[in-house]
């Protein structure tokens, strides 16, 4: 509204030149022109229209969609690499984690087996250290029953020795028998 | 024929006979509006063809300005009239260049400005609503008519309301038409008054202090004229895609 007022304005202010000049009046006015400016309008307008609609429009939506789907192909591609990434790096761990147990059951079986071989041996020593045990207090108790043996022995010589000094005369071997077995107090 | 020294802001409209031609019992000279026409398609095509024409994917200067003229068209119409304006695309996309660059290229010094003809404006009016009249009919039928015929309405008012839907749709050429070509035709009328003052003043002895107050405006002037090239361009595209919707959804 305010620019119609001041073409009106200035169209006012212009008049006078106009009228001075009166040559077909006011240009846009002027019917005499309309026929061929329709003409030329039509025939640029159309090229353009032609031009774009058969070669520019088509051709620019194609380098558009083309770039919409690079970016969205590469997009996918690369949403794709990471998720084989992760499913690579899944199955890492799960290798890694699988190898720690490994290792643990190796060391537990190597452990325990470590463990029995040292009780099967402190097993077998112990068994051979109380067979030496018992058959030494068996050898012991021989020894001893000898050595009574012998003391028994020695005692009646001892005995029958001391009588022969004291009497003169060796006693038998009955009485001296019979003498010491009084004498252990039977 | 204007005298130096005097104002004559009329004369850049002046439709000059380049080179003349007779069709038919008709005059189709090829005139300084016709030159522009030529030009401005030439520099359109060359921005839209020639930039395109490697169909590079990381795009160069030429290549971005075709894509960003696409895309502002295509946004402008799909926002408007939805997915299935897209198929008058071609022509919303060849009216809005069209009319800015005669726009644009109209705020060259020395250069003539196509659509501050009303002949030229008035044709460009009369194009749409004839497009908009037969993509309705073809699309639907008598049932486009039901444009003119607002649901809700208290049966003893319809009259009233139909006569005003259809004056309402007979003054869209007129006043398409209309606001083009008053916005370029008074835009070049000021900024010439105003350069004219200038040279005036200047000329006016003492008087000639006064020469850069004027000198501001029309610099002012001038930035307002590329504003009001490019919106009054926008504007008609952005009306056609209104009424283009009207015929592609009727009964709204």
């Amino acid at each position: 509204m305010r620019r119609f007022l001041a073409s009106a304005l200035f169209l006012s202010s212009a008049l006078p030149v106009l009228a001075a000049e009166s040559k077909g009046g006011f240009p846009p006015f002027n019917a005499s022109t309309f026929a061929g400016q329709l003409f030329w309008l039509a025939l640029t307008f159309g090229t353009l229209y032609l031009l774009m609609s058969r070669v520019a429009l088509p051709r620019v939506g194609a380098i558009l969609a083309d770039r919409e789907a690079k970016i969205e192909s590469s997009l996918a591609q690369a949403s794709k690499a990471q998720a084989a990434a992760e499913v690579e790096a899944q199955g890492l761990e799960q290798a890694l984690a699988k190898a720690k147990a490994n290792a643990q059951a190796i060391a537990q079986e190597a452990r325990s087996k470590s463990a029995r071989e040292i009780d099967a041996k402190r097993s077998a020593v112990e068994k051979e250290l109380a067979a030496k045990m018992i058959a030494a207090e068996a050898s012991i108790n021989e020894t001893k029953t000898k050595a009574m043996a012998n003391v028994e022995d020695i005692a009646r010589d001892a005995v029958s020795a001391i009588i022969e000094q004291l009497s003169g005369k060796a006693p038998t071997a009955a009485a001296v028998t019979k003498a010491i077995n009084a004498a252990r107090g039977e | 024929m204007a005298q130096p020294g005097t104002i004559d802001p009329i004369h850049q409209f002046e439709i000059q006979k380049l080179v003349p031609i007779n069709l038919f019992g008709f005059d189709m000279s090829f005139t300084n509006s016709a030159l522009w026409m030529v030009i401005a398609v030439s520099v359109i095509t060359l921005v839209m063809v020639y930039g395109s024409a490697a169909r590079a994917v990381v795009p160069g200067r030429l290549q971005s300005l075709a894509e960003m003229a696409y895309e502002f068209v295509a946004n402008t119409l799909t926002g408007v009239t939805g997915r299935e304006g897209m198929k008058f695309f071609p022509f919303v996309f060849s009216l809005f260049m069209f009319v800015f660059a005669a726009n644009m290229l109209g705020m060259l010094p020395g250069s003539f400005t196509t659509t501050s003809h009303i002949i030229v404006t008035a044709a460009f009016a009369m194009l749409v609503i004839t497009v908009v009249l037969v993509a309705g009919i073809v699309g639907h039928g008598s049932h486009f008519f039901g444009l003119f015929v607002p649901s809700g309405v208290p049966g003893w008012l319809l009259p009233f309301m139909v006569l005003i839907e259809v004056v309402s749709f007979v003054s869209r050429p007129i006043s398409l038409s209309l606001r083009l070509f008053g916005n370029m035709l008074a835009g070049h009328i000021a900024l010439k008054v105003f350069g004219a003052f200038v040279a005036a003043l200047l000329g006016a002895g003492a008087a000639g202090i006064l020469a850069p107050l004027p000198l501001l405006l029309a610099v002012a002037l001038t930035a307002l004229e590329f504003l009001v090239a490019f919106l009054q361009a926008y504007v008609f595209t952005i009306l056609t895609c209104v009424y283009l919707n009207d015929a592609l959804h009727p009964g709204h």
